[in-house]
């Protein structure tokens, strides 16, 4: 423990306090906000009201107004903390707000009407998980459908991700032959061009070959990765040619050294390469919304955009499903970071 | 069956020629050895008896049977790799199955010969590791293990000693040359050390720059080498070389060095011309008294049984080898006899002219 404490106080300058301390204090302190205020912003928003939500100043907590029942009033009031003119403090309940002018009852009195500015109010809040947010849209969103064509996309599209991959890359790692360096460059070329830009003629071949409107219009075009053929080829580099000579003279065809022998050596970075394609295509927005216009086919990701109707965003629902589906990529983050950061290493890629 | 015969053998890579005609004939059973130094084409050969790489010209056949175009999984051969190239993924007996279940055999005769193989290469009890939890030495047998349970036509053995410790290549070399009198198959093995080629070859092949400089015995080989470079790469340590040219007069012959320094021969051979003579270490003994020629020790390598003397004479460094322990030490003049040598002479080129054997009391001072 002491050992921890003073490493995280060392300190360049020894006693005293160098610049880049600080700087390296400022900037890490700094990072930490930048990359997970929003993510704790989001967390506990969504379990805010939809009242809640729309207060200023914003607040990270959800807090609600306090209520009480109070005897002669059908509904629940709400409790202020009002300053009297005396000076003094005092628990009241709203009935009803005219102009600037609150007029409050004591719960414990409720006979008699005080009128109090609305300056001179503070309302009592605590803090209040609004978890309905989540349990909500589970019953009229549906949920399970986005749910089951998010994972069936997710799944199908790494699947074929990690057999077309590798064995592009088996290909052009352990194969001789003419143009495979070309042939190389050209798949690492296609990284440099972003979806955006081949929407249009994507969009064109799906639409002509029939699948649009369907969950395989969303696999099919994001199955050859460039990043998973860069990754896999690299790590196949590193497996001697020596074991396939040796598979060679064992009588193994070349679909039995792929099988058998290069694809259970490249586990680690079909491992990583999963890793990737889960969270790609588990986060994919645009291509879903384009190819999907029927509601039954609908992903998570292009489900929760129907909260943001034209008059009406339904924020907190947006909120608490956008953690919901967040849920398996950080799953995914937090066991296999291990992979991940040894895939990033190997691949020298992002 | 197992004789393979290569008849003018080329393979190049592009514009590189790797190997340029050759030509060999393996007989049945025969433990061949293929030494040279690295980028001989040693190993490149191998691999194009093996299958791994098509030759771009010659013939090869085995039992007789043109086999160019026979891919290397059907030429019946197996083959053990310098890096055993064991699967890491797979257990020993996964590992000694594997050619056997591509080859579309019944399983209980693959257990049979797995057990067989297991048996005589004593690794029954790592049976069910992992190459990766296994010894260099282990790892070996488990290779030759492979090799074993297909039963091939000759086998292929690229440098396996090559990354074992010293203690161990020698029992594992003694346990290879056991097994081919064993097995009885043909085996092709390629080393760059010149003991192993010695003590294992029926026949030695040694090749220099993709070319067979000399087939022969391992004795032949060290008795009558057919060229300099054979000379000078069997036997350990190297053949002393003293360059020179050819005198003859009253009956005596001698080579003349550069120096001035005189060596003399029985015989002549062919007065006049620039030849060189070749003096194994192991042949030049000390003179206890001062006949035989001055040398200026350079180096002492006491090994016990035996003292390696690095000295100078003739104007070029020379080895001796003498049995025993000796009081001698750097910077002494020391006096070698080389009484009862087989001296080597080989031309300018580097072909062998002829041995002669020098005579007791032939011994020559100098003039």
């Amino acid at each position: 423990m002491s050992a921890a404490i003073r490493f995280l106080t060392r300190r360049k300058g020894g006693k005293g306090w160098h610049w880049t301390d600080i700087v390296t204090w400022v900037w890490l302190i700094g990072g930490l906000f930048i990359m997970f205020g929003p993510a704790v912003w989001l967390a506990f928003s969504s379990f805010k009201t939809p009242q809640g939500l729309a207060e200023f100043p914003p607040s990270i907590l959800p807090y609600v107004t306090q209520q009480v029942k109070v005897e002669g009033y059908e509904k629940p009031l709400m409790l202020y903390n009002a300053k009297m003119p005396d000076g003094s403090t005092r628990v009241l309940a709203e009935v009803r707000r005219i102009g600037i002018v609150s007029q409050m009852v004591d719960p414990k009195a409720p006979g008699e009407v005080i009128k109090v500015n609305i300056g001179d109010r503070q309302p009592v809040r605590e803090v209040f998980f609004a978890t309905e947010n989540y349990t909500q849209p589970f019953m009229q969103f549906d949920f399970f459908r986005y749910l089951w064509n998010s994972v069936f996309v997710t799944v199908t599209a790494t699947l074929i991700t990690l057999i077309v991959n590798s064995m592009a890359a088996f290909a052009l790692s352990k194969y001789e032959f003419k143009g495979r360096n070309l042939a190389m460059l050209t798949i690492l070329a296609t990284l440099m061009v972003p979806l955006s830009v081949i929407l249009v003629p994507l969009y064109s071949i799906i639409s002509t070959v029939g699948l649009f409107n369907s969950l395989w219009g969303v696999i099919l075009p994001t199955v050859a990765t460039p990043t998973g053929v860069f990754i896999l080829r690299q790590y196949m580099l590193t497996i001697p040619d020596e074991l396939i000579d040796a598979a060679r003279m064992d009588k193994a065809s070349e679909w039995q050294i792929y099988w058998r022998i290069i694809v259970p050596l490249t586990a680690p970075a079909l491992a990583v390469l999963a890793i990737f394609s889960v969270v790609w295509r588990w986060n994919d927005f645009l291509w879903p919304l384009i190819v999907l216009s029927r509601r039954e086919l609908y992903t998570l990701q292009v489900g929760l955009s129907i909260y943001a109707g034209e008059l009406n965003v339904q924020w907190h629902y947006i909120l608490a499903m956008t953690v919901v589906t967040m849920i398996p990529v950080v799953v995914v983050f937090i066991f296999l970071q291990r992979f991940i950061t040894t895939g990033i290493a190997g691949s020298g890629l992002k | 069956m197992g004789s393979i015969t290569l008849t003018n053998i080329q393979k190049s890579y592009g514009a590189v020629h790797v190997l340029h005609d050759i030509n060999l004939a393996i007989n049945e059973g025969e433990f061949i050895v293929f030494v040279g130094p690295s980028g001989c084409g040693k190993s490149t050969l191998l691999r194009v008896i093996a299958g791994l790489e098509k030759v771009t010209g010659g013939e090869l056949s085995i039992n007789g049977e043109r086999v160019n175009d026979v891919s290397a999984a059907d030429r019946g051969l197996a083959m053990v790799f310098q890096s055993y190239a064991l699967y890491p993924h797979m257990t020993v007996r996964q590992n000694l199955a594997f050619g056997l279940e591509n080859a579309g055999m019944p399983k209980a005769e693959i257990t049979q010969r797995i057990g067989e193989a297991a048996r005589m290469l004593e690794i029954e009890q790592y049976m069910d590791r992992r190459p990766g939890q296994l010894s260099g030495g282990q790892r070996q047998r488990v290779a030759i293990g492979r090799a074993i349970v297909r039963r091939p036509t000759a086998f292929l053995l690229d440098e396996p000693l090559s990354n074992l410790d010293a203690e161990l290549r020698v029992s594992t070399r003694a346990e290879i040359a056991a097994l081919h009198a064993r097995l009885r198959s043909t085996m092709i093995y390629v080393t760059h050390d010149q003991v192993e080629a010695m003590t294992l070859a029926n026949r030695i092949v040694v090749m220099r720059a993709g070319r067979i400089e000399q087939v022969g015995t391992p004795l032949d080989l060290y008795n009558q080498p057919a060229n300099r470079f054979v000379a000078g790469f069997i036997g350990a340590p190297h053949m002393n070389f003293i360059e020179g040219a050819l005198e003859s007069s009253n009956g005596t012959h001698m080579l003349r060095t550069a120096q001035g320094d005189v060596l003399h021969l029985p015989q002549s051979v062919a007065p006049g011309a620039p030849i060189t003579v070749g003096l194994r270490p192991q042949h030049i003994s000390l003179s206890n008294d001062q006949s035989g020629f001055a040398a200026q020790v350079q180096l002492v390598e006491a090994l016990g049984s035996e003292t390696v003397i690095h000295a100078s004479a003739f104007g070029t460094k020379l080895l001796a080898i003498v049995p025993g322990q000796r009081r001698i030490s750097t910077g002494d003049t020391i006096y070698l006899s080389y009484a009862n040598a087989p001296l080597h002479l080989f031309d300018q080129s580097g072909l062998r002219i002829a041995t002669v054997q020098t005579e007791d009391g032939h011994s020559p001072t100098f003039v």
